[in-house]
């Protein structure tokens, strides 16, 4: 079996691996990286959501040899230590999180999203397609904002 | 009051304590059952001016929660909590938490009840405890109602002997003693942590001690807006669901499921092929499919693909949607009052199958030995779980530990335990622990779904008033066997309804009320059993049922010459509910000139003791793709623990709304829905919300009442009636837009 190193959360991995085997499953059930989680697997309610080289990409489809030699970010390797990420402090003080499962790929997506567009309009925060099935898109897009006014 | 025991509790951080510390488990209270929930609801209180006052409906008497909180009394107090030596309170919740927020509030509880810090409480889902009989059910909205009381009590009697563990160390009368911020503080100054007294208060002998929950006058933390306490776990993703937990030996397992809805193997073609694929472990037929397991799920997914299997048929395989509209309409029941004598308006309505889809889909981790076996799910009926589990894989039921897991979503959803059963059928047949996940497709195919409805209305009117009022649901059996029929069983003697009523009936009609002085008001419910996989749904029957008569009232009024809100008004029974409906309209600026293509709708609801009005305004200028653009509501819950909880749950009970009023339903198609992923089945994006959405909880007045469920059947009516105005139709099927746009995946 092919073997890849890449950078998750800024610790290199080296990983056993099929080429075509998705990066979800190497970072849940190889690495024990259990921030991104499944929703659908094929790229739909984005509940994976992490960054490849700083870009959100959904983890269900990309082919761990895609990931060799980059810098993979989950939600786990956004604070710094103890101080969260600007997105993580806004998502805690406008208390959007309900079930909580499908919040590390939308606090994902909405960094991605912050780092091309500091201050995005209603109209750029409707493109974020991660399904939330508690209904919190509006407190989502209260903390984007509110995370968009500390950056 | 009950005493204390002395234990070494074993927290989930796995460290087990040793030491003494003040441990209570509240046994057979003296007290009496919560009666002031069992009196009519305002009925009569305020006599609306137009309407003719109807008699009350058995929900208006005793709703399915008074029944839940009547069936769990005996038991109710059986709460377990402790006060730790570094003067930490842990409580075990015999409920499950799935995001409606429910450890948060019971914290606020303990905490407030306690004088002690929220961050210094610690709130841990309770495994299956069978001796809670019939306590350990989350659903009705019943969480808050039903443990307000005996949380408030079970902790005021630590308080009560901690502060006695400090009268006797400084030989000072209790009475002289305060409690502050997790400490006992005495007249001088002095000051005692809680963790420094538990051991005492451990072993004191109190025989005489009474105690009494603070008045609610006197509440600080209760009541104000407050964070989640799992808020940060979320946000960091170090909250650990099911399958995120490193259970020694679980392997990732899949399994193939069957072209219909209950087909069962044949057989297995390929099975030497799909057991050397890379990583797979093992492979076995179970009652349910072919169940695969692999190194990663990767693989088991690959290789539950790969299978090549034989089925038999299963239980609706010729069933399809027209089929099933056909036998719903035949099913309702006839009207009494004919329409010739008076003015009347006739409607009929119908509304799809709904996935639950929450978005952790069904798992479980089973790991079952000869002897023994352990169960981790997020179980909404916990005991029942652990009862059939133990029967299903032949052990003693006092041999099974089921583990009650924080879930990613339920909405109905997780009152069954079948991944759970399932989990623990393969774990037996592989003698290995299983780490069981269900693929998307499968959850939304072979999970359960709100059954499809039709609904029939007939109101009749003369002289500004509403004479009649007729409602005939015929619905596709909801299945409610996760330990509600033995709760129905043992309240039947107290249940307002009467005669030989099916279990469906008796929760529809101890849920189900009109909230309007209609004058005789009958609804009744004809249900047509099909073997498919059906469940409760976030408010059960009201979403539909109320929902259309919401839109009934929108149609009524424009017969009877008068304004929606001005309408509702008028034949509202009582002035708590003209309170809500009157907020919304002022905050919302009801009448307010819209453009061409936006319209404003409103709906109101009243159920489990507390009552919403929701406004809504739609842009439908392409009616094939509305967007509610602004939403205000109004909700009276008699008594909120956590506004900011509340919100959330009024929140997700709105977008509930959007998306089955709308867009999101499931097609069956000869014996399996055709909606696999949310690319399919179209719950509510981002670009589907409001951008516009202001939450208004009204003072506490009473006791709690329910809240979870409360917020979707306003909102649909709301919803519908802004679509029909901004559109000039009458929607009369749901979700309005319902194309099948997809190519749906392979069976």
């Amino acid at each position: 079996m092919p073997t890849y190193t890449f950078a998750v959360n800024g610790k290199t991995v080296t990983v056993d691996a099929p080429a075509d085997m998705p990066l979800l499953w190497v970072l849940r059930d190889k690495l024990g990286v259990t921030g991104p989680k499944y929703g659908c697997g094929i790229d739909v309610c984005k509940a994976c959501t992490s960054h490849l080289d700083g870009e959100a990409v959904n983890p269900c489809v990309v082919p761990v040899s895609e990931a060799a030699g980059r810098k993979v970010t989950t939600i786990e390797g956004l604070a710094d230590g103890d101080t969260l990420h600007p997105v993580q402090e806004a998502w805690l003080e406008e208390d959007v999180a309900q079930c909580g499962y499908c919040q590390p790929g939308q606090i994902m997506a909405a960094v991605a999203l912050l780092r091309k567009n500091k201050n995005p309009t209603d109209a750029e925060i409707d493109a974020i397609q991660n399904v939330c099935r508690c209904g919190t898109y509006f407190r989502i897009r209260e903390a984007i904002k509110r995370a968009a006014a500390k950056m | 009051m009950g005493s204390p025991t002395k234990s070494a509790a074993e927290h989930d951080d796995g460290a087990v304590g040793r030491r003494r510390f003040l441990t209570f488990l509240v046994a057979a209270p003296t007290l009496t059952l919560a009666t002031t929930n069992l009196a009519p609801d305002g009925i009569g209180t305020a006599a609306a001016e137009a309407g003719v006052p109807g008699l009350p409906q058995p929900a208006d008497i005793m709703d399915l929660g008074d029944v839940l909180i009547l069936a769990g009394t005996p038991t109710a107090h059986l709460l377990v909590l402790e006060v730790t030596e570094d003067g930490e309170a842990h409580f075990e919740l015999p409920r499950a938490e799935v995001g409606q927020g429910i450890t948060t509030a019971v914290a606020m509880l303990v905490a407030e009840e306690l004088d002690l810090p929220l961050s210094k409480v610690r709130v841990r889902l309770a495994d299956a405890r069978p001796e809670l009989l019939m306590n350990q059910l989350t659903g009705g909205s019943n969480t808050i109602r039903s443990v307000y009381g005996p949380v408030r009590r079970t902790a005021a009697a630590a308080r009560a002997r901690l502060v006695a563990a400090a009268s006797t160390r400084w030989d000072l009368s209790p009475d002289r003693l305060v409690t502050r911020d997790g400490a006992v503080v005495a007249p001088d100054g002095r000051t005692a942590s809680y963790g420094s007294l538990t051991g005492l208060a451990a072993t004191l002998p109190l025989p005489g001690l009474t105690v009494k929950p603070k008045p609610e006058s006197e509440h600080t933390l209760v009541g104000t807006p407050t964070s989640r306490i799992d808020a940060r776990a979320m946000v960091t993703g170090t909250m650990r669901y099911t399958l995120d937990l490193d259970v020694a030996g679980a392997k990732p397992t899949m399994v193939r499921r069957p072209p219909t809805i209950n087909g069962t193997v044949r057989s297995v073609n390929n099975e030497t092929a799909v057991r050397a694929m890379p990583g797979v472990i093992d492979l076995a037929v179970v009652p349910t499919g072919v169940a695969v397991m692999a190194e990663t799920f990767g693989q088991a997914l690959d290789a539950k693909d790969a299978l090549d299997v034989s089925w038999n048929d299963g239980t609706v395989d010729a069933l399809s949607d027209a089929d099933i509209r056909k036998r719903l309409r035949a099913a309702a029941l006839p009207f009494v009052v004919p329409p010739l004598l008076t003015r009347h308006v006739d409607a009929e309505f119908d509304f799809a199958f709904v996935s639950h889809a929450p978005l952790e889909t069904n798992s479980a981790i089973a790991d079952v030995r000869d002897d023994r076996a352990e169960i981790w799910a997020g179980l909404k009926s916990a005991i029942v779980a652990k009862q059939t589990i133990a029967a299903a894989i032949g052990l003693p039921e006092d041999r099974v530990t089921v583990h009650v897991r924080q879930s990613g979503g339920s909405f109905g959803r997780r009152l069954f335990f079948d991944g759970a059963l399932e989990a623990a059928q393969i774990s037996k047949a592989m003698a290995r622990p299983v780490k069981l996940m269900w693929s998307r497709i499968d959850d939304m195919r072979h999970g359960r779904a709100r059954p499809a409805t039709h609904h029939k209305i007939r109101a009749t009117y003369a002289l500004g008033q509403v004479l009649t009022y007729e409602h005939r649901v015929a619905a596709v059996e909801t299945d409610f066997r996760h330990g509600l029929g033995e709760i129905l069983t043992a309240t039947a003697a107290r249940l307002p309804v009467a005669g030989n009523l099916s279990f469906a009936q008796t929760v529809f009609l101890t849920t189900v009320k009109v909230p309007y002085d209609f004058g005789v008001v009958t609804e009744l419910l004809n249900e047509v059993p099909l073997k498919m996989h059906t469940a409760s749904w976030r408010s059960v029957y009201s979403a539909n049922t109320r929902g259309a008569e919401e839109i009934l009232v929108d149609e009524l009024a424009k017969r009877m010459g008068k304004d929606p809100v001005a309408f509702r008004r008028a034949f509202l029974k009582t002035d708590r509910q003209r309170r809500v409906l009157d907020k919304v309209a002022a905050a919302g600026n009801w009448g307010r000139t819209m453009p061409a293509g936006f319209a404003q709708g409103v709906g109101f609801h009243d159920e489990y003791k507390s009552c919403t009005a929701c406004l809504v305004e739609i842009d439908a200028r392409d009616p094939g793709k509305p967007r509610v653009v602004r939403a205000v509501i109004a909700a009276d819950v008699g008594r909120p623990i956590n506004p900011r909880g509340l919100e959330a749950q009024l929140l997700g009970g709105l977008t509930d709304a959007i998306s089955t009023t709308l867009r999101a339903g499931l097609h069956i198609d000869r014996g399996l829905p055709l909606e696999g992923s949310y690319s399919q089945f179209h719950y509510a994006r981002q670009k589907d919300s409001p951008t516009d959405v202001r939450i208004f909880i009204m003072p506490a007045d009473g006791e709690p009442g329910g809240a979870g469920e409360l917020g979707v059947p306003a909102a649909v009516g709301a919803i519908a009636n802004a679509y029909a105005r901004a559109t000039g139709t009458s929607p009369r099927s749901f979700p309005i837009n319902f194309d099948v746009d997809f190519t749906p995946f392979p069976r």
